[in-house]
């Protein structure tokens, strides 16, 4: 044994404290809950929730059992975060290069809307949006179509629903589209670096996947219709859409909010990043002769990269997190339907609130995993 | 390792009821010395004991329910649930205004309550059976007979639940019975919908007067209520069919049974007054009425305040600050306009089914 008291004793000390920490909230929890007379336990989560919901991805109603409704609000949570990363890496990313662009009415513009949209609270925003939208929004009936198919109301979007035949051959054409663009980028790669030989990649790979889903529709018996949606009265002053896909309000609402609210501060590690690589690399890269986009595209970004993944990380957990106001307008996301609905009607206070937070702590992990392992993927490795 | 965990709890157990044991003992020998039982009843209910060393009953109300419970500019709560709290605290302080109240949504009201935030839940709640028996409450008593209807817009030329189609979209609360009720009713008949539930009711009334939604379902009385906060009141209706029962009641937490009574009889009290007539007015000079049964409602025959621990004239504070179930109804909901009508929360003898139990 080589260990001293005096090494492990802190950790020792520590280690006790929380346990007994841990140890006395428990105890206290159980006693209060036997003298209250609940019971404690998670057997409830087979049995039928009975309540419906408005808004799921997968099959689920009131006849599904509580389980089943957790992973309803799960995969709402799910949905709105990813579209909510998505909308907003793209738009900070626009924003963050603008705010450096020389054109000063670009510049200020971008600098303007980074300093509104950051410093409003976001709950504010998403009302804002939920409820100016739905009041800005027509009445099914007044709705003007958008292209002649889609119809944005206050009830929400709807689009055409795409209606597949062979699908599956599609769906393998752009499989094999994707591995054959792979395959010609390791091949220009390789020829650039034994012959200097540059090949128009980019022109190839939008040919390749373009081309080949279109041979399937000509050749391979893929045929794809629309069922476009259809007004359907309901009262005198009531209508609907049928058919076709809609998306309601809430989601449109929250995802549009968050993405904007968190696209400021995905601009801002942008510039930080781009920034932050010195100034002497971009002359060096001009100097040799490559061209401005070049220069951003070999040069500058691969370093600024480094800067903004680990920020950015933060702002995807943000997103995430930060999607469980969905209850305040009505989505039914994770927190509305489990923490919320469901712990009301069953009344187990502490097995779904431990759950939930379980499975927050589960989403942000999940992500910091994915984007630390990018992050050691772009880092530079010395040869 | 677990045979010794068992083994030490059933030992604990075992102490635990050896004390139990003793302390009963101990209350009756105490019992048998003891001729004031005032001090006793105080002593077996900690939550009368901690309200009286506190000054103020903690009381959970709504958000803001027209006639049920709902603060004005200056922060002063009125309405019938609020009426209870009042009750109250008139009985176990002497004072009706030594209220705080808590507003909750109906989504934190009973975690409130169970874990010791209030004593009192006074906030619309329905009473069920998985309520009363899972989740550590107890009801005891329903001051608001009511049931769930639907709102819809005049100009929808709806005029009965049997019109509604396949496709309309429904704006209720979450965590209410609200939502399993909606569910019951649409299935039975075979119509599709699409629940959109909030968390607050501003912001399902503000969803639907936007016109989100084609009807807005809660109790009844809540949308005589809320329908006074829209934009134009007169534009909406409220359809004539009620889809189920709801009877509104005030909780207290499961396990202290003087309090409970105390809060039961509080309510209890009040419809009885209105039953014999006596009114806020008119109480002081009930004292020397001829019905022994009136006499006892104001304090002025039998001990019907010891066995809570209270002093003989609780009931008669009660009517004197709070005034009976009738003029509480009165004050805070027909003549704001809510629900002029009494209905079924009018006494049984008037043709009712206010029918409570005598104190005596």
């Amino acid at each position: 044994m080589n260990f001293k008291l005096k090494d492990i004793g802190p950790q020792l000390i520590t280690v006790i404290a929380v346990v007994l920490v841990f140890g006395f909230f428990t105890y206290n929890a159980q006693v209060n809950m036997e003298n209250r007379g609940i019971d404690f336990g998670y057997g409830f989560l087979s049995q039928e929730s009975s309540f419906d919901v408005q808004f799921s991805l997968i099959e689920y109603d009131g006849s599904h059992s509580y389980f089943r409704a957790y992973l309803v609000g799960l995969l709402n949570t799910i949905l709105v975060s990813v579209i909510g990363i998505i909308l907003a890496t793209i738009l900070g990313v626009i924003v963050g290069i603008a705010r450096l662009s020389p054109n000063y009415l670009i510049n200020k513009f971008a600098a303007f809307y980074v300093e509104f949209f950051r410093n409003i609270p976001l709950l504010l925003q998403i009302f804002f949006w939920y409820f100016a939208a739905l009041r800005a929004l027509p009445l099914p009936q007044d709705a003007e179509p958008m292209f002649g198919i889609s119809f944005l109301t206050i009830k929400g979007l709807f689009v055409p629903a795409f209606i597949w035949q062979n699908f599956n051959i599609f769906f393998y054409s752009i499989i094999a589209a994707i591995i054959a663009i792979i395959v010609i980028r390791i091949q220009a790669k390789k020829l650039q670096e034994t012959q200097g030989k540059q090949t128009p990649v980019l022109f190839i790979s939008i040919g390749l996947i373009l081309i080949l889903p279109l041979l399937s529709f000509l050749i391979g018996g893929v045929r794809l219709s629309f069922e476009i949606p259809v007004l359907k009265q309901l009262a005198t002053t009531s209508f609907i859409y049928e058919g076709g896909v809609s998306l309601p309000p809430e989601l449109i609402a929250l995802a549009l909010s968050l993405s904007l609210y968190t696209a400021t501060f995905i601009a801002e590690c942008v510039r930080a990043g781009i920034q932050g690589v010195g100034k002497g690399q971009k002359e060096a890269a001009a100097s040799i002769g490559l061209t401005p986009n070049q220069v951003l595209k070999l040069v500058v970004m691969p370093q600024a990269l480094r800067i903004i993944i680990p920020p950015t990380t933060n702002q995807y957990l943000n997103l995430t997190k930060n999607s469980s106001l969905a209850a305040a307008i009505a989505y039914p996301d994770l927190v509305l339907v489990f923490a919320g609905t469901a712990l009301m009607q069953t009344g187990k206070a502490i097995e779904i609130v431990s759950i939930t937070m379980f499975t927050y702590l589960s989403l942000s992990i999940s992500i910091s995993l994915l984007m630390n392992w990018y992050n050691k993927k772009i880092a530079i490795t010395e040869k | 390792m677990n045979y010794l965990l068992t083994n030490k709890q059933t030992i604990g157990r075992n102490m635990f009821k050896y004390l139990k044991q003793l302390t009963s003992l101990v209350a009756m020998v105490a019992v048998l010395f003891t001729f004031t039982t005032e001090s006793m009843a105080a002593k077996k209910s900690k939550t009368l004991k901690n309200t009286q060393k506190k000054g103020f009953v903690r009381c959970g109300v709504s958000q803001g329910l027209p006639g049920f419970s709902n603060a004005d500019a200056a922060g002063n709560w009125t309405g019938v649930d609020v009426d209870v709290c009042r009750a109250v605290a008139a009985a176990v302080l002497g004072d009706a205004n030594k209220v705080k109240f808590t507003p909750l949504s109906a989504k934190e009201r009973f975690t409130a309550l169970t874990s010791g935030e209030i004593d009192i839940l006074s906030r619309n709640t329905t009473w069920t059976l998985s309520r009363d028996a899972d989740i550590g409450l107890t009801f005891v008593g329903v001051n608001f007979y009511d049931g769930q209807g639907f709102m819809v817009r005049k100009s929808s030329g709806i005029t009965s639940t049997s019109q509604f189609k396949n496709g309309i979209s429904a704006c209720t609360n979450i965590g209410t019975t609200t939502e399993l009720n909606m569910r019951d009713f649409f299935n039975s008949r075979g119509i599709s919908y699409e629940p959109v539930a909030f968390e607050k009711a501003d912001e399902v009334v503000a969803a639907y007067d936007a016109g989100r939604c084609d009807t807005y379902t809660t109790d009844k009385s809540g949308l005589a209520a809320q329908r006074t906060k829209m934009k134009n009141p007169d534009e909406h209706i409220v359809l004539p069919e009620t889809i189920s029962k709801e009877p509104l009641g005030p909780v207290v937490r499961q396990g202290d049974s003087v309090w409970e009574d105390i809060v039961r009889w509080s309510l209890n009290t009040m419809i009885e007054a209105e039953e014999y007539g006596i009114t806020s007015a008119n109480a002081d000079s009930m004292k020397t009425s001829d019905n022994p049964q009136i006499k006892r409602l104001v304090g002025a025959e039998g001990e019907m305040g010891a066995a809570f621990g209270l002093d003989n004239e609780w009931n008669l504070r009660i009517i004197k600050q709070v005034g009976n179930y009738g003029e509480s109804y009165k004050r805070n909901i027909a003549d704001t306009g809510i629900l002029p009508d009494r209905g079924p929360n009018e006494l049984w003898t008037k043709g009712g089914i206010l029918y409570v139990p005598p104190s005596r």
